[in-house]
């Protein structure tokens, strides 16, 4: 049941970006239009057809649709969003209504996560994500074509980035199989002695926080620290993961608080807000980010073990 | 040693602000011919671990909802609320701020952003807020205003998000532990997530609090106008 219901949307999410593909190439505004609608093509095909197709074919599309985005082809278009005036008097119309169906997404996957625990948060993200579609189709009364033209627009908004921690997760794949993580946990095996529970503690949520502040991203620093130290020294000493994985990834947002290399959240919106010291963002940030990743270790240490 | 080599062209990749699809991409090829695959065999752990992350990427379906509520005003309503609150310090606007933005960020909703918030909305009112208090508000204390709010965006961002059953950081857990044999689900993660979204509200209000005595202090009162005596 579940996993019929999952290929459903995930059928679905394929039409999203294949609709994206489509408005792509219809606009004429686009300098890049037919190589923008093959990339999204091609990611829509990977989740429609994407288990029937050999896995090599998937991961030569993917290469393919790397070399789109290095040759700089995946861009966002003309796809226009409503005049300011127009929201803003449909703001004043819609008034506190206009968060219902947003807020029914959230309340809908975490309601059958926790009450269908068989079919888990993604079936509810989906049954969440059609409810409110459907309220929004009533209550802003909007004709249905409009919802693929605005689902589009974000879509290129975000742009190719949307696939990214995807491919995160295939990076993490290709390390471990290459035996990346053996190379860094013998590495620490020689500073932390067996068996001692906070040192490991300690070396994953400072290895995370150091390691994203080294690339600038922690989803990529999760995959490298969690097989290279979290495996070794803290999962196989019996930590709960759920508890262990959620703070290991906030612990390393503490890195991103904290490095320029993370130029979207702490270089560009100083230079938004035309700070006189470029890192003011950063500075502010320090003292809260290290204070965090102090409580990341007790936490851990006291809750996961 | 020579298998680091994918993680030295991630961060040579990020510091060249070469595309990062194609960085990954490039990092992961080399990694696995370094550690002795082939390439069909890197083509293939490529394609088969997409396909089974497919799940990470169940927010497209989000994507046309969300779309249309922003047509129909989502942020000028989100905008309008904030607003509306009786702006007092300057700390007290940006506490607000990181309460609104966390809460969204665990509902999954895209409200906030530098360019959207930050910019035109939060600073000015933090801004605004200790000019109205003080005489004169200096260049030194408006530059960290500026950083103080930025900073708000990216701690209501970064410490809610994954309190959200589906959110990219939750899946990411989720995929990484499951490929390396350790079974979660992300419901277990976005509960073990809340605690540390709360812990980061409250720190991060002590030290709005603080900015707030600290531009006291530093700025005179104004004597006629407001009482200053909203600001301890």
């Amino acid at each position: 049941m579940k996993s019929l219901l999952l290929e459903i949307f995930y059928i679905l999410a394929g039409l999203v970006s294949i609709i994206a593909a489509v408005y792509a190439l219809k606009d004429d505004k686009h300098p890049h239009r037919k190589e923008t609608a093959l990339f999204w093509f091609l990611f829509g095909a990977i989740f429609i057809v994407g288990k029937y197709i050999p896995a090599p074919i998937v991961g030569a599309m993917l290469l393919l649709m790397g070399v789109l985005t290095a040759m700089k082809r995946v861009t966002f278009g003309s796809l226009a969003n409503a005049t300011d005036d127009m929201r803003q008097k449909s703001a004043n119309r819609l008034k506190n209504k206009i968060f219902v169906p947003a807020l029914t997404i959230g309340v809908i996957a975490f309601f059958v996560a926790q009450v269908f625990k068989s079919l888990g948060g993604l079936v509810g993200l989906g049954f969440g994500a059609v409810a409110a579609t459907l309220i929004a189709l009533v209550m802003t009364k909007e004709k249905p074509k409009q919802f693929g033209y605005d689902g589009s627009r974000l879509l290129l908004q975000v742009g190719s980035a949307s696939i990214l921690p995807q491919l995160l997760a295939a990076l993490g794949s290709l390390f471990a199989a290459a035996g990346v993580g053996e190379v860094i946990s013998s590495g620490i095996a020689g500073v932390l002695t067996e068996g001692n529970i906070l040192g490991g503690v300690i070396a994953y949520c400072v290895g995370m926080a150091v390691f994203t502040m080294i690339m600038g991203n922690a989803f990529a620093a999760f995959a490298v620290i969690t097989a290279g130290i979290g495996m070794p020294f803290v999962y196989a000493m019996g930590a709960n993961p759920a508890i262990a994985g959620a703070l290991a990834l906030t612990a390393g947002y503490c890195g991103t608080l904290m490095t320029p290399m993370a130029a979207n959240f702490n270089v560009v919106p100083a230079a938004l807000l035309e700070t006189k010291n470029k890192y003011r963002v950063i500075i502010a940030q320090v003292p809260i980010a290290l204070a965090l990743l102090a409580t990341h270790i007790v936490l851990m240490y006291v809750w996961a073990f | 040693m020579i298998k680091l080599i994918g993680v030295l062209i991630i961060v040579i990749g990020f510091i060249m602000k070469f595309d990062t699809i194609a960085v990954v991409l490039v990092a992961g090829v080399i990694t696995g011919l370094v550690g002795g695959l082939g390439f069909v065999e890197i083509l293939t752990i490529i394609g088969e671990a997409f396909i089974k992350t497919r799940y990470m990427s169940l927010f497209l379906l989000t994507l046309p909802v969300i779309g249309i509520l922003e047509r129909s005003g989502l942020r000028e309503r989100a905008a309008d609320l904030i607003r509306s609150m009786k702006s007092v310090t300057t700390g007290k606007v940006l506490t607000t701020y990181h309460i609104i933005r966390e809460l969204a960020a665990a509902f999954s909703l895209r409200l906030g952003g530098h360019v959207q918030f930050i910019r035109p909305l939060v600073n000015p009112m933090a801004y605004g807020a200790a000019e109205k208090n003080f005489d004169e508000v200096d260049e030194e204390t408006e530059d960290i205003i500026k950083g103080y709010a930025a900073g708000s965006e990216n701690l209501g961002n970064f410490f809610g998000q994954n309190v959200f059953v589906a959110a990219g950081g939750v899946l990411l857990i989720v995929g990484t532990l499951g490929e390396l044999g350790v079974e979660v689900t992300p419901l277990a993660v976005s509960k073990a997530s809340i605690p540390i979204a709360i812990i980061a509200l409250v720190y991060s209000a002590i030290q709005n609090y603080m900015l707030d005595r600290k531009i006291a202090k530093k700025l005179t009162q104004k004597k006629s106008g407001k009482p200053a005596a909203e600001v301890k």
